[in-house]
């Protein structure tokens, strides 16, 4: 049994989005092992996004049920939560395709939001920590410590006080990650991390996903086009294709399905015929 | 020079008041981008807090000095608590149920809780104007007249001094809060993108509440320092005084918390110069009309931030 059958982190059960008429995502299931780093792929318009946007609370689902497991036993139904409490309970992430940081403040400033929740309370919600009272000295420390760590591991300790807007796009891309890392989520949701990125900022994200991996046992679910980054780092790999899953397994397991080959990455022209018998479509 | 000097010492004094409240208006339109205009009448409930609780406290000028200051900073403390509340309540009964609407509905919304307020005022504590003699009085002679005493005598009296100061005071305070605290970050978070922020676990909602609560309490120190300056209230007070603030806001550039204090300044200047070197009558237009040319020229205001497209 693989880990996304015997502990899964996200259960995404009979998961369906409909605008209108139009039926996005169609009755999709498919497990988050925990520890993992899951891809979920597709072509364009396959629904990918709007899986995220049901996990993270952007859409409502029209059906079915986000069951996040958290490390500590707590079961959170996601699809009943309110958008904040995604994050600051169920311990959820997100980054986005169009990257969306606070432009206008500075790298820190960044961080020190994601970090939000615990500093107010420390602060007693500003009044203790105007007045000097409790603990708040001493989070903010923390907080700011926080900061730096993630700072030092997407190398962007030389510019902090920087407004994020200033910087460059393969920078705010790990600034976005590093943001997303500062809410301590069990589960980090990427969608296409490695857009834009140059071969050798793709092969650093690569390292910097490991590491969030391996070091903090985050769980990563990332929608990604670039295949190389996908086979290379993904345990598990889903495959929608108009809103329904045609493929789930191991890596190895989806490049070789027809369905996923017919539908997604392609093959040579010659070959056509042979995988258009093999899944049906004659 | 002595005439302007006075001049000078009012407008100032004016426009910290004008400041005061103006900084309401700012903080709300950076945050969720709508004109709050009860905010206005939230100060003058404030003023009525502030005349209720002074009286309930039996506060005359004959109290001795330091039990006056500390009554005085007791009634500061009461009536920003309780008028926050009232500031907290308009935001969460006329305008985040509809949060969702289309733009304009809290701004109709928004005037049904100014009519509101007003006529609440007016049916609970009757529509005549309320006298509060004067608590502090005396001042500095800055200039002695002349050797004839034919000259102009520059008064620069304790009162404006007191609000002066506390004006000074609060906004460094409220400066601090936005720049350096939790709640101020996720404040300007909210401001660039709720959404966001709230995917990293922000309650916008509370922190938008807090943006009322925060706005209020300064409108009820305007409050409390208008009725000790000018010693008499009414329910409609809050009108002009809301529309200068908000005429303030959009000189300084709405959405900075700098510009409010600026434009605040600037139109309490602007009315007392035109009141003392032209005529009295003109001073409102004198002010709006300062603001017209300044809009043409700078349309996001003095100190605002061209508006960045949000997403």
């Amino acid at each position: 049994m693989s880990t996304w059958d015997n502990n899964p982190v996200l259960k995404v059960e009979h998961l369906t989005m409909r605008f209108g008429g139009l039926t996005a995502v169609g009755d999709l299931s498919f497990n988050v092992g925990r520890g993992d780093i899951t891809a979920l792929i597709g072509p364009n318009g396959a629904g990918k996004t709007t899986v995220f946007n049901c996990i993270t609370g952007f859409y409502k689902p029209t059906e079915g049920r986000l069951v996040m497991n958290r490390s500590s036993g707590d079961k959170h139904l996601l699809e009943r939560m309110a958008d904040f409490k995604i994050t600051a309970d169920a311990k959820v992430a997100r980054t986005f395709q169009n990257i969306r940081l606070f432009g206008g403040m500075t790298i820190l400033e960044n961080l020190m939001v994601a970090q939000h929740n615990p500093l107010m309370v420390a602060s007693n919600w500003t009044i203790g920590g105007l007045l000097g009272l409790g603990g708040y000295k001493k989070s903010n420390v923390e907080a700011i410590e926080t900061a730096k760590y993630w700072l030092e591991r997407t190398d962007l300790i030389d510019r902090a006080d920087v407004p994020a807007a200033d910087l460059c796009y393969g920078d705010q891309r790990r600034l976005e990650i590093a943001r997303a890392m500062c809410t301590g989520p069990e589960l980090l949701c990427l969608d296409e991390p490695a857009a834009g990125l140059n071969p050798k900022e793709s092969l650093e994200l690569n390292t910097l996903l490991q590491f969030i991996r391996k070091e903090h046992g985050t769980s990563v679910l990332l929608i990604e086009h670039d295949m190389s980054v996908v086979m290379e780092i993904s345990d598990h790999v889903v495959v929608l294709d108009y809103g329904v899953k045609i493929s789930d397994g191991t890596p190895e397991f989806v490049k070789n399905d027809p369905h996923v080959i017919a539908a997604y990455l392609g093959v040579e022209d010659d070959e056509v015929e042979q995988v258009e018998e093999e899944v049906g479509i004659v | 020079m002595d005439y302007f000097l006075q001049q000078l010492i009012n407008g100032v004094t004016l426009g910290s008041i004008y400041g005061l409240i103006a900084i309401g208006y700012t903080m709300v339109y950076g945050i969720i981008g709508m004109i709050n205009f009860a905010h206005g009448d939230i100060f003058m409930v404030g003023s009525f807090i502030s005349l209720i609780l002074i009286v309930a406290l039996g506060i005359t000028a004959a109290t001795p000095v330091l039990l006056l200051i500390l009554a005085l900073a007791l009634v500061l403390v009461v009536a920003m608590a309780l008028t926050a509340v009232w500031g907290w309540t308009v935001e969460r009964v006329a305008y985040r149920p509809l949060r969702g609407s289309f733009r304009l509905a809290p701004l109709i919304t928004a005037i049904g809780a100014s009519i509101a307020l007003q006529n609440f005022v007016q049916v609970s504590q009757g529509a005549k104007n309320k006298p509060l003699q004067p608590l502090i009085s005396g001042d500095f002679q800055l200039t002695d007249g002349g050797a004839d005493g034919s000259g102009f005598i520059v008064n620069l009296s304790y009162m404006q001094i007191l609000i002066v100061v506390t004006t000074v005071v609060l906004m460094a305070g409220f400066t601090y809060i936005i720049n350096k605290t939790s709640l101020g970050r996720s404040q300007r978070a909210c401001e660039q993108d709720r959404k966001m922020a709230a995917l990293l676990g922000v309650n916008v909602d509370r922190t938008i509440s807090l943006t009322f609560v925060m706005g209020a309490s300064l409108a009820a120190v305007a409050g409390l320092m208008f009725l000790l300056y000018y010693g008499v209230v009414d329910f409609y007070i809050g009108f002009l005084a809301g529309v200068k603030a908000f005429t303030a806001a959009v000189l300084g550039g709405i959405g900075s918390l700098p510009g409010a204090m600026l434009g605040g300044l600037l139109i309490g200047l602007i009315e007392t110069f035109w009141s003392g070197y032209f005529s009295v009558e003109y001073k409102d237009v004198a002010a709006f009309s300062i603001l017209a040319i300044v809009l043409i020229f700078m349309p996001e205001g003095l100190l605002g931030q061209p508006e960045v497209e949000k997403v």
